[in-house]
């Protein structure tokens, strides 16, 4: 396999809530995976899977609390102070809500510009202005859009400037954080082409947090299924999508609405029962038991090492059981 | 029909105050009291000291628009200079106390944790103050002095401004624009000044306009009782102190200053309102 | 039974003045609905697809202008006094909007919502209501309906708020179910038992349902008949198999090739509709859709197109005769 541009192991955050009962989220729990150098990890999960805190986490925007995160040879998260600011340069994220996360009092021009006045202050004014407009045109904005404010824009241009600010200083890993999902359908595309695009430009090392698996399987070579926090399958993207061995991969690929009626129309049942438990309180041994058709007596016992199974590591069981044994 | 072009929040909010014809009205008047304050009594042959003893007291006439005063001294003129005063400490001790207020409460604001709670406490120490009896040992200590009123005046201005500010930041470090930043490895003096302040300022002109006559009437409440200006400068609140001693005999002495004092906090208070629909962004879109 | 439409608007507009300008949200739209039917409206933002389903219920914005017909059982709503749309209102047509933590009051419980409904239109007593209550929270697949009567929303998880808000809108068993969006919140396993349930349900209870929704593959689940509508305007409108095996409008095809798929070859790019969104208050003069298609040419900029029907019940609004080209990526 290629070299790991980014190295987890053990990724664990726990927030304490506030209040006399002195209760604990358990946000994402002992998380490993690697990011290949110049490929696409795509993180995959619905609400309450930790997905965006393992981003944030990682940004150290939010205090993890146990594992560790090989990038660039050392531990982000034992980063402090000088260190990690500078680190930073390095490692950048893009937002879910494209207009929320640019200043609003902002023009564009100076949006772009403030990474390169963090870590370049001795860059030429002229010389950066430059970078800032050759950074829009990468990314599809004209340069009338300089001295415009954020507002002013659609979805899908607001997340083009995003992107645009978190490429200009040339990045070796980018974290994307649903950078699609609060696009309207018609732009979606777009944008996916645009990341694409500039990963084999810019050779970037990727990680593509989304709940929308097609466009995951677009835009990812391999994929990490987060359930409740906890890794439940890691595999290449041809294996998971065809050969999904965890149970929970199985029931949120059936529940993908299918674009074909007549097809839509033989599946009747919904494949999945209950709901997600809280994640104040998560289920004993295997998180997934309280939902999955195959349990058993042990998966409230103990809790699933990922191994590997053909071409995936899954977190069951029962994963690589024959179908007779279900 | 294509909608102008709206650019800068700027434009928008002054575009939003073109159709409040309360605070532009309010604007308005305000300007002329200062163009008339500032220029009318250079005007004046008369001078807002020099006592004429042949003309204490008289009535409103052509020579003394608005009569005179015990001193003889022309009442228009005083009036006039009442107002440069009042405007003046009204927007000095604001913007002072604006200004300590805003960086107080934004560096509690986003600092957090042990320093807010710190810097908050000490405000809450300093509402408790009684501030009347603290002006008057002040004076009694330091002598009457125009410095000490702008002190005083400030001391207690900037608390109000500080909580705002700080609530305001509070709110402000929860956008995904600010975590943003940090990812980005902004630095905390830098984030305040680059990123909260600009967003506060919309706020915070808001209550600049809207402290201006809290400040002027706190003045005029310190001149009434004694304590503020001291002749023979006069604010409109000493104005209207001398003026009400003579509510008898001399009633005009008192009609003008406190017509003044009234419209020109009326009108602060309006534009204030007006600025506030104007600047908060959520009465846009 | 009858096969005489239900509802049946007429070339409905709604505009309304805003500090961009005048806002068409809703251009000369036509529809019917028959009993039973299960009609999908598919748009994106912009689409006026919400403002649709709120000029049903005459719960347009304050100061909004209506023209058109809103024709519901014989009874004209465009224009009717604000009494016989209340008496309209959940008793006949019900509606289910998108955000269920929005839609329901966080201070009262589940019980004195679900019950309002009743008790208002059918003069229902305390019990009596309960019982019904009971009865619709079970329709719905919520478990242990008795305890979540005495629940407050925020004690319920999003897919149950979203049950329950169903709940609502068919307690008073009304002929037409309005759904604006209703699982877009939801996380997709969540939506998967939602729809699964929508469909039983108007197995169950006949009511025509009428969903808005920007997702393709929602429509494939649960459509009978499909909208399709841009800017304000109805541009394709079709059976549902018909729709997705040859749509004839450069939008819907461009929507649907735009949107990647789970299984079958992974494309290098993905064809993609180029430009943005309209904008509501400055559309062009011509076919709203006309900067973003590859097929625009002089027609498409003097007059919008008129809604055409070129095969059984399947009709466009498009100047284009020609075979239409596959986008480029």
């Amino acid at each position: 396999m290629k070299e790991a541009a980014l190295e987890v192991r053990g990724l664990t955050v726990r927030f304490a809530l506030a209040g006399a009962r002195q209760r604990v989220l358990q946000a994402v729990t002992d998380v490993s995976f690697s990011v290949p150098r110049g490929e696409t990890l795509g993180i995959v999960g619905e609400s309450g899977s930790g997905k965006s805190t393992i981003a944030r986490a990682l940004l150290r925007l939010v205090p993890a609390s146990g594992g560790v995160a090989w990038f660039k040879g050392v531990d982000l998260l034992a980063l402090k102070d000088e260190p990690l600011r500078a680190m930073r340069e390095h490692l950048q994220i893009i937002f879910q809500d494209p207009l929320a996360s640019l200043d609003p009092r902002m023009r564009v021009a100076q949006i772009i510009e403030e990474p390169l006045l963090e870590f370049r202050p001795r860059m030429d004014p002229r010389a950066r202005r430059n970078r800032v407009l050759a950074m829009m045109e990468r990314v599809g904005l004209l340069p009338a859009h300089l001295n415009r404010y954020p507002h002013e824009f659609s979805g899908g241009q607001a997340q083009r400037i995003g992107i645009a600010r978190a490429l200009v200083l040339e990045p070796e890993l980018l974290v994307c954080d649903e950078p699609i999902s609060a696009l309207d359908v018609s732009i979606k595309s777009q944008i996916a082409n645009l990341l694409k695009d500039l990963q084999l430009q810019l050779q970037l090392s990727v990680i593509f947090i989304a709940h929308d698996l097609a466009a995951v399987r677009f835009s990812c070579e391999r994929v990490l299924v987060l359930y409740l926090g906890r890794v439940m399958e890691i595999a290449p993207r041809d294996a998971l999508f065809s050969a999904p061995r965890h149970p929970y991969t199985q029931a949120l690929l059936q529940s993908v609405p299918i674009a074909d009626p007549k097809r839509a129309r033989a599946r009747l049942e919904a494949p999945i029962v209950g709901e997600i438990p809280s994640p104040l309180s998560p289920p004993s041994g295997c998180v997934f038991r309280t939902r999955c058709p195959i349990v058993q007596a042990r998966c409230a016992e103990q809790v699933p090492q990922l191994r590997a199974v053909g071409a995936s590591e899954v977190a069951c069981h029962r994963a690589g059981e024959g179908p007779s044994e279900r | 029909m294509k909608p102008p072009a709206l650019h800068s929040p700027w434009q928008q909010a002054r575009v939003q105050l073109y159709q409040r014809p309360l605070a532009l009205a309010a604007l308005t008047v305000l300007l002329a009291v200062v163009a008339v304050a500032v220029v009318g009594p250079l005007l004046s042959s008369y001078d807002f000291a020099t006592p004429s003893w042949d003309e204490i007291y008289q009535a409103p006439s052509l020579r003394h628009w608005l009569g005179t005063d015990a001193l003889g001294r022309d009442q228009l003129v005083r009036v006039l200079w009442g107002c440069r005063i009042s405007l003046l400490v009204g927007v000095a001790a604001s913007l002072v106390s604006v200004a300590i207020g805003v960086l107080w409460g934004a560096t509690a604001g986003y600092a957090g944790g042990a320093t807010d709670s710190m810097m908050m406490r000490f405000v809450d120490i300093l509402y408790t103050v009684p501030f009347i009896p603290l002006v008057v040992v002040m004076t009694v200590l330091f002598g009457r002095n125009f410095l000490l009123v702008f002190v005083a005046i400030g001391a207690v201005s900037w608390l109000d401004i500080a909580r705002i500010v700080r609530g305001q930041t509070l709110s402000l470090k929860q956008r995904e624009f600010i975590e943003a930043a940090r990812a980005l490895g902004v630095r905390t003096p830098t984030m305040i000044v680059r990123h909260l302040v600009p967003n506060l300022i919309g706020v915070v002109i808001i209550y600049a306009t809207l402290t201006v006559p809290t400040v002027i009437l706190f003045e005029a409440f310190l001149s009434f009782l004694g304590l503020g200006v001291h002749a023979p400068l006069a604010s409109l609140g000493s104005l209207v102190s001398d003026g009400a001693d003579h509510l008898q005999s001399q009633p005009y002495l008192l009609t003008a200053p406190a017509v003044l004092l009234a419209l020109i906090i009326a009108c602060f208070s309006y534009l204030g309102d007006g600025l506030r629909d104007a600047l908060d962004p959520r009465t846009h879109r | 039974m009858s096969n005489a439409p239900l509802l049946q608007v007429y070339d409905l507009s709604v505009s309304y003045p805003s500090r961009a300008g005048t806002i068409c949200a809703l251009d000369a739209v036509s529809l019917e609905l028959s009993p039973g039917e299960f009609l999908g409206i598919v748009g994106e933002s912009g689409s006026g697809k919400t403002q649709l389903l709120l000029a049903m219920l005459g719960l347009s914005a304050q100061g909004a202008q209506l023209s058109g017909s809103i024709n519901y059982r014989g009874q004209e709503l465009v224009g009717a006094t604000e009494r016989s749309l209340a008496a309209v209102r959940g008793r006949r047509i019900g509606m289910i909007f998108q955000d269920p933590m929005t839609a329901l009051n966080p201070y009262l419980t589940v019980g004195t919502q679900l019950t309002e409904g009743v008790r208002v239109h059918y003069g229902l007593g305390r019990k009596a209501a309960r019982r019904r209550a009971i009865e619709l929270l079970e329709a719905v697949q919520i478990p242990e309906p008795e305890r979540r009567l005495g629940q407050h929303p925020h004690e319920l998880s999003g897919g149950m708020r979203q049950r329950v808000v169903i709940a609502m809108a068919l307690i008073c068993e009304p002929e037409i179910l309005l759904a604006d969006e209703p699982t877009t919140a939801l996380d997709v396993t969540v939506q998967a038992q939602i729809l699964a349930l929508l469909r039983e349900l108007r197995a169950r209870t006949r009511a025509a349902i009428m969903l808005v929704t920007h997702d393709l593959g929602v429509i494939a689940e649960v459509a009978d008949r499909v909208l399709v509508m841009y800017a304000g305007r109805v541009v394709e409108q079709a059976g549902v198999e018909q729709l997705f095996a040859s749509a004839r409008h450069p939008y819907t095809l461009g929507l649907r090739r735009s949107i990647a798929d789970l299984d079958g070859p992974l494309p290098e790019r993905l064809p993609s509709i180029g430009g943005n969104p309209p904008n509501p208050a400055a559309l062009p003069p011509g076919c709203a859709f006309a900067p973003r298609c590859p097929q625009a040419f002089e027609r498409c900029l003097s007059a919008p197109p008129p809604l055409v029907n070129i095969a059984p019940g399947h009709a466009r609004a498009c100047y284009f005769e020609g075979p239409l080209e596959a986008l480029a990526p």
